[in-house]
This record gives C-alpha cells, structure tokens and sequence, in this order.
C-alpha cells in the first residue's frame, strides 16, 4: 500500500513539473501592441478624396462644448472619475484599443468572416439552402461570407471608415478642440498625448461607422457589435483622449456616413448574386453551344455555383463597363491540345507534392472556415502598417485602397470565371486529387491569384520598400494553387494579369486623393 | 521455476487522431518482459470510417466517402529488469478517403516511448496475484507532416508526455486489468497564420487542450495463449466542436469509446515467436470517426544478455498455472 501512494505522489509530481515547465498560454502576433504613435496626424485629411460622401459640409456636427462651460467641465470629472480606479480589465482594453481603431475593427472583421464562412449543409433531396438576409438566425446563417463576399464586406468597411475618418479629420480642424488631458493636466493619457483635436472622436466615429457596416453584412452579430463599440468608446474616454460629448459627435457622424454606404449596397447587385436554378442552366446551356466543356460542381450532392452573378456588382474603382475591358481573353479550348497539356501539367505536379509545396499550399488556402484570400491580406497589410506608424485616418485610407481592389478585383474574377465557365482539372482528369478543398465555382480565371496581385500592387505602391516582398508572395499564393491541383498554370497566369490591372487602378486612385 | 519471456506488443495508441488506428497493447497490458531481452516486431493495422461525429452529431459525408488508413509499425519493448521495461515503437502510416478530390497523405509518424515498472506484485493465496504498474511516456513527431490536414493528417504533430497507473489481478488463468492514464499535450504549429476555433486566433501556434482516460481490460491467459476483450475511454479535456459543415481542426474537443478483442499464440515449438491479432470498434465518439479497426503482428524475442538468465521472471504468466 505504501508503494501505491509512493507511486501517486511520484506521478503526480512529474505531472505537476511536467504542467508548469511547458505552459501552453500563446501570446499572438497582435496582442501587446504599443499604442498607436503616429509619424503625422495628417492634420490636412479632411481635404482628402473621399469615396462616397460628396462634401465633408453635407454632414452636420454641432460645435463642440467651451472647454470652460460647465458641461465640458462635467465630461472631465466623468474621465477623473474613471482614472480613479482603473481595473486590470479595463486597462487592457484602453491598451488593446490604443493600438488604433482601424486596425481591431479590421481584426474584427477578419474573425467575423471566418466564423461565418461555412457551406451550407444540403437538404434531404439534394438541393441546397441559401441563407437568407431577412431571415438571419435561421440555419444557414445569413451570410456564408465566402471569397467575394468578404471581399465586399472588407471594401465596403473600410471605404466607409475611410470617408468617415476624412469628414472626421475635417471637423476636428474646423473645431480645433483640444484633447481632454491637454484642458486639464490631473488626466492621464494613458495611450500618449498627441496635437489631435478630440472633437469629434475617431474612435467613435470608426465605431459609429463600423458598427452599421457590420451589421449590414453579418446581421446575427448585433449584439456582439454592439459591445464592442462600447468597449471601445470606453475605452476612449478612460484612457484620458475623449470626452463624453466627443464620443457622442463621432458615433453620430460615423453611422450617419455609413447610411451611404449601406445605401450603396442595397442597390449594388450583390443581393441577387446568387441567380436561380434557370441561370445557373444557362451557364452550362451557353458554354456548350459554343463547343466548350462547361464547368460542374464536383461535390456531391452538386452545389450550385458560388454567387454567379457576382460580377455585375458595382465596383468601387471604375465603372462597370470596364470590368469586361479587364476580362482576360479566351482560354484554351476545352477541345485543344493546349488545354490537354495545361490539365496534364496540374495532373503531373499533383502526383507526388513535396512537404514544402504541401506548406505553401496550407499557408494560402485560406478556404472554408477561414477569413478567405481577401481576410489574408488585410492580415499581411495591418501586420506592415503597424511597422509604419499611420494615423488613423492614414490606416483607413490603405486600408480603403487595398479593399476596394479586393473587392473590385471578385467583380472582375467572377464576371470573367461566368463568361468561360471552364472546369476545373479535376473535371477534366479525374485522377487529380487536391491538396485542399476544391472550391465550387469555374477555374479560370484563379481567384487567389487575382486577389493576391491586386493586393500586391496597391501594397507596393503604399509601401515601396515591400513591394519586392508582396510580389513574392502573390506569386506563391497564385502557384500555390496550381501545386494545390485546383488550378491550371493558366488560370493563375491569367489571373494575376487580372489583378495587377485592378491594382492599377487603385494606384491611380491613391496618387489622386490627396494623401501622397 | 523456468525463465518465461513473453513477447506482447502491438501498435502504439494514435489515439488523438480523428481516426483511431490502433489500440495500444503492451503499454495497456500488465505483463513484463524478462531482463535482457529484447522482443520486437512488425505490426499492420488496417482502420476505416465512413461516419463522423461533426460535434456531437453523426453524420456522414459524400464528399469524403470512406477514410481508411494502413498503419506499419515497429514495435518493441526491452527488459532492463524483470520489473522495469523500455517500450519503443514507430509508425509508417498512409491515409486516404474513397470519395472527394482530397489528396491521400503518408509518411512516418511519431515516435512513442514508455518506461513500465512493476512495484508491486504480490500473490494473494495460493492462484490469485495482484500487481500494480507505473508507466510514463513520451511521444514526438518523427516528420514534419501536416496536422492541419484532418481528417487525412497522420496525427496531431503534438509532442506528449504521459503518466499511466495500472492494476492487475490475476485468478487462476483469469484477469483483469484497470489502468487511468493522463496525457499532456504541447503546443503545435501549423502551416497557416491565423485560425478560427471559437474566436480567432493571429498565430500560427495552437494551443493542445490534455486527454485523459481509461482502459479495462480482462480475459485468460497463459504461457501460450492470450485472450482478452477490453473497453476504453479517451476524452480530450477541452477543445471545441466542430461546426456544422466545418473541417475538423487539431484542438477539437475529440472523445472516443472504444471496444475491442485481442488474442495472442505462441507456438509450441518456436516459444521466442508470437503472434497476434485483434479488432476494435469505435462505439461512440466526439469529433471523431466512427472507425473500425483490425491489426496483425508478429514478434520474436531476443536474449540479449551473455549470460544465461537463471533469475526466474517475476511475471504473472509464470508464477501462477
């Protein structure tokens, strides 16, 4: 019996050594960020190219209180009394908020895609469910956020923060009002002084104008929204950078700007994206008559194709009559010679994939479940611009840029992937097995390689010094997909033509608004 | 008395698996092997599901068909004494699904080690033996292979360490075994930067909730015989569920209740020689499939000491019958 408790008491001290020596708490990339130091303020962003809002003066915000009249006086003591006794959960969140706006709300959004990018599980007979935007709550939960539309939800996000921190920025210059601890020297900034005007407040202006967004495009999660915006008007003002009545001002002007944002995409098309059984028909009934293999979904039961219609939505950067001016030409014939050898080469690559292809694969599939191609690169982008020390107003106009491409660049994969209709080399050879999920839509042209080079190319412009680095890294996501056996070499060829020429015209916007 | 080696090993546990390939043995089994001997082996074990357990729903999935895997391991185990033996074993595994464009995966597996003491043995009257077993064990990754490639990865790429208590008592030919096991899991990485399991995270590292579990096992025994039916339960403790239509992910919340039989025959005339085979069925699971296992090996001992071993093993397989 001695020996049985010798044995337990010895187990049980290994275990405990064994417990304490390999903690498993993970400290991630973003979570102990400095608070936000802008480089400049851009004090001058209220003359910047807007997106959406004609004239920052359309907008009414009342002047701020005198910082001597007695409800300025009443903001203070709410901050002091706040700042008396700071607990250990509230001081995180005044860090975790400082880091900046537009970066946690575009985390937020990223976790928000992810979580609801799943594939409706299909009905008894074999068809599938579409989720519905009048119905949100029921199974499938509105949205199945898959590649266009989080690239839709991203650009419309961040081209609202972008107008809303703009008109922001000009009212902050009209009123001129000082940040609270400046007025009065017993408040701590806790997150840094800087010569920003506090009225209104960028932090709810950015919650203001996120939280309509948000709830526009993920309708089940107003509640969990709407807690976050109080967290971070909280957070605002208990970090000494915000009053009360600067809070209020922003989180108006914030969801008054998103009205037009929310407006536009009422009326943008994406609603009826997903077509209906006799549209999906004429897909295959159009590619036949002209001689080609149409396209098939190779799940079974067969899914109806991911959102057919996405490529007449309005884009952001041009007109609609240009997406067919960026369509690339004709593929190979699905009869050719040419497109044998294409589906040959894919078939040859998959035979016997190395650990590091496997790894670079994994590394760019962002599929089911995940914040998609689109979620990936606003990673890549906020993880460098937190290395450039932006403005808020700054954040939200890259951000604006690289999400409007995203989106544009859905537009125009999806227009093109509709007009062709081509299959997928697994189609083609079955013998093709993937080394990630297939995706249910046409192949050419390669949605990760229109994404990632229209990501590419407006990163590089922002960031010259990266450009070499983005290059290199959407020419992996694009052959990622070829080594993956998704693609052929030209599907992601063509696709990277595609969207470099949707990068340009976010170039072309950025060396227009006002910002360079 | 005579000197009695038995040789019994077979497939380490790949417990943590979506799929469960093997049932452990000789580190589940109250036997021990002789100082100085070594006995080793080849084992195939052959395992298939066709339905899963998406959370706590059973389901099954078109686009995945059957998922079998083939695992080819070496396993082995060395007596240092009678009562502390050294337990190694390495896996070769291949794994495929009959339906879907998912592509096959295989290659070496992990590495799984465990030292076996034996405290305690003591007869309690004339056919009756009780005994106790302390085990401690340790696993690790032998490849880098994808765990992020469920439910066709080879394993989790999860570094383990374990603690095992075990109790035996032995009547006549009959016995019956308990054991409770405790398994730390470290930390992986996977190949993607951020992951979504009921929040996001912005690593590429994630965190391995332990398992813990049991294992009754009971049956005959002798020298030249093995037989035996056991029962086990595996819980991760921690971990979430798979979402409805979502793939299965390294952390999740993966439980399992397995049943199984296991026989085992040493000729007559060969007595270093054994061979064994069992079968194992998954009765119930968590985010997991419902697999059905077989397994074969075969093993041989070798003496290893100069020396001729007069020291009569302490082993239930000969004290008692």
């Amino acid at each position: 019996m001695k020996k049985i408790f010798s044995i337990i008491t010895t187990t049980a001290i290994i275990s405990s050594v064994l417990y304490i020596s390999c903690s498993k708490n993970i400290v991630e990339r973003t979570d102990n960020l400095p608070a936000l130091n802008p480089v400049s303020q851009d004090l001058n962003a209220g003359t910047w190219k807007t997106v959406l809002v004609s004239s920052p003066d359309n907008f009414s915000v009342a002047p701020p209180p005198a910082t001597n009249s007695s409800a300025y006086l009443a903001d203070l003591n709410e901050i002091k009394g706040y700042q008396q006794s700071l607990s250990d959960a509230e001081l995180n969140q005044i860090k975790y908020w400082g880091a900046g706006g537009v970066l946690r709300w575009n985390e937020i959004m990223r976790e928000l895609v992810a979580k609801h990018n799943l594939p409706p599980y299909q009905l008894e007979d074999g068809t599938y469910p579409a989720p519905s935007a009048t119905n949100p709550f029921n199974y499938p939960e509105f949205p199945f956020s898959n590649p266009p539309y989080a690239a839709r939800a991203f650009a419309y996000l961040s081209a609202a923060q972008y107008d809303a921190l703009v008109t922001c920025w000009h009212f902050k210059k009209l009123y001129n009002q000082p940040a609270p601890y400046t007025v009065d020297g017993a408040i701590n900034a806790i997150n840094g002084k800087s010569d920003l005007p506090s009225y209104p407040s960028e932090a709810a202006v950015l919650a203001g104008v996120t939280s309509e967004i948000m709830k526009m495009m993920f309708p089940t999660e107003i509640a969990n929204i709407q807690q976050k915006v109080e967290a971070e008007e909280l957070a605002a003002i208990q970090s000494g950078a915000a009053t009360r009545s600067d809070i209020t001002a922003g989180e108006a002007l914030g969801r008054q700007i998103a009205a037009l944002f929310t407006a536009r995409a009422k009326a943008d098309h994406a609603g009826t994206s997903g077509g209906n059984p006799d549209v999906w028909n004429s897909f295959v009934t159009n590619t036949s008559a002209r001689g080609e293999t149409p396209w098939y979904s190779l799940e079974v039961p067969k899914r109806p194709p991911m959102l057919p219609l996405f490529g007449s939505v309005l884009p952001f950067l041009f007109d609609s009559s240009t997406i067919a001016l960026i369509r690339p030409g004709y593929p190979f014939s699905t009869e050719s010679g040419e497109f044998l050898e294409q589906n040959q080469d894919a078939y040859q690559q998959i035979k016997n994939p190395t650990r590091e292809q496997e790894r670079i694969v994994q590394y760019w599939a962002d599929g089911v479940g995940t914040y998609t191609p689109t979620g990936h690169w606003n990673a890549i982008a906020a993880e460098d611009f937190i290395q450039q020390n932006y403005s808020e107003v700054r954040w939200a106009r890259n951000m604006a840029l690289l999400n409007m491409g995203q989106m544009d660049a859905a537009i125009v994969c999806w227009d093109t992937k509709y007009f062709y209709f081509n299959p997928r080399p697994t189609q083609i050879i079955p013998s093709i097995k993937t080394l990630t999920g297939i995706p249910n839509f046409p192949s050419y042209i390669s949605g990760h390689s229109t994404f990632s080079e229209s990501a590419s190319t407006i990163l590089g412009h922002i960031i010259p010094a990266n450009a070499g680095k983005y290059e290199a890294f959407s020419a992996e996501a694009a052959q990622s997909r070829f080594i993956a056996g998704i693609h052929t070499k030209m599907d992601c060829d063509s696709g990277m033509v595609a969207g470099k020429r949707v990068g340009e015209y976010a170039i072309a916007r950025a060396k227009s608004d006002g910002a360079e | 008395m005579q000197t009695f080696i038995k040789c019994n090993v077979f497939a380490l546990a790949l417990l943590a698996l979506f799929q469960i390939t093997a049932e452990a043995q000789t580190d589940m089994d109250a036997i021990m092997m002789g100082q100085h001997n070594l006995c080793v082996g080849p084992t195939f074990s052959h395992s298939s599901w066709n339905k899963y357990w998406e959370g706590t729903l059973k389901r099954d999935n078109d686009n995945i068909g059957t998922v079998s895997t083939n695992t080819y391991s070496i396993m082995g185990v060395y007596g240092i004494t009678d009562r502390l033996n050294f337990l190694f074993g390495a896996p070769y595994i291949s794994t495929k699904a009959s339906a879907g464009t998912l592509h096959n995966s295989s290659g070496i597996q992990d590495l799984s080690l465990w030292l076996k003491w034996m405290p305690i043995e003591k007869k309690l009257g004339k056919q009756s033996l009780f005994s106790v077993y302390g085990l401690a064990g340790f696993s690790t990754p032998l490849s880098n292979y994808q765990a992020d490639y469920l439910p066709l990865s080879l394993g989790l790429h999860s570094t383990t360490a374990s603690a095992r208590l075990m109790f035996d008592y032995q009547h006549h030919g009959f016995f019956a075994t308990v054991s409770g096991t405790y398994q730390y899991r470290n930390n992986i990485h996977i190949d993607r930067t951020s992951y979504y399991t009921t929040e996001m995270h912005i690593t590429n590292e994630v965190e391995m909730p332990d398992m813990a579990g049991f294992n009754v096992r009971t049956g005959y025994r002798s020298f030249r015989v093995i037989a035996e039916a056991f029962f086990s339960q595996n819980n991760t403790l921690g971990g979430f569920d798979i979402r409805r239509n979502d793939m299965p992910f390294p952390s999740n919340r993966m439980n399992a209740s397995i049943a199984g039989v296991h026989i085992k025959y040493v000729p007559k005339k060969l007595p270093a020689l054994s061979i064994e085979a069992g079968s194992s069925y998954l009765l119930h699971g968590r985010n997991i499939g419902q697999s059905t296992e077989y397994n074969a090996s075969v093993f041989y001992i070798f003496p290893l000491s100069h020396k001729k071993n007069n020291q009569p093993h302490t082993c239930k397989l000969c004290t008692i019958n």
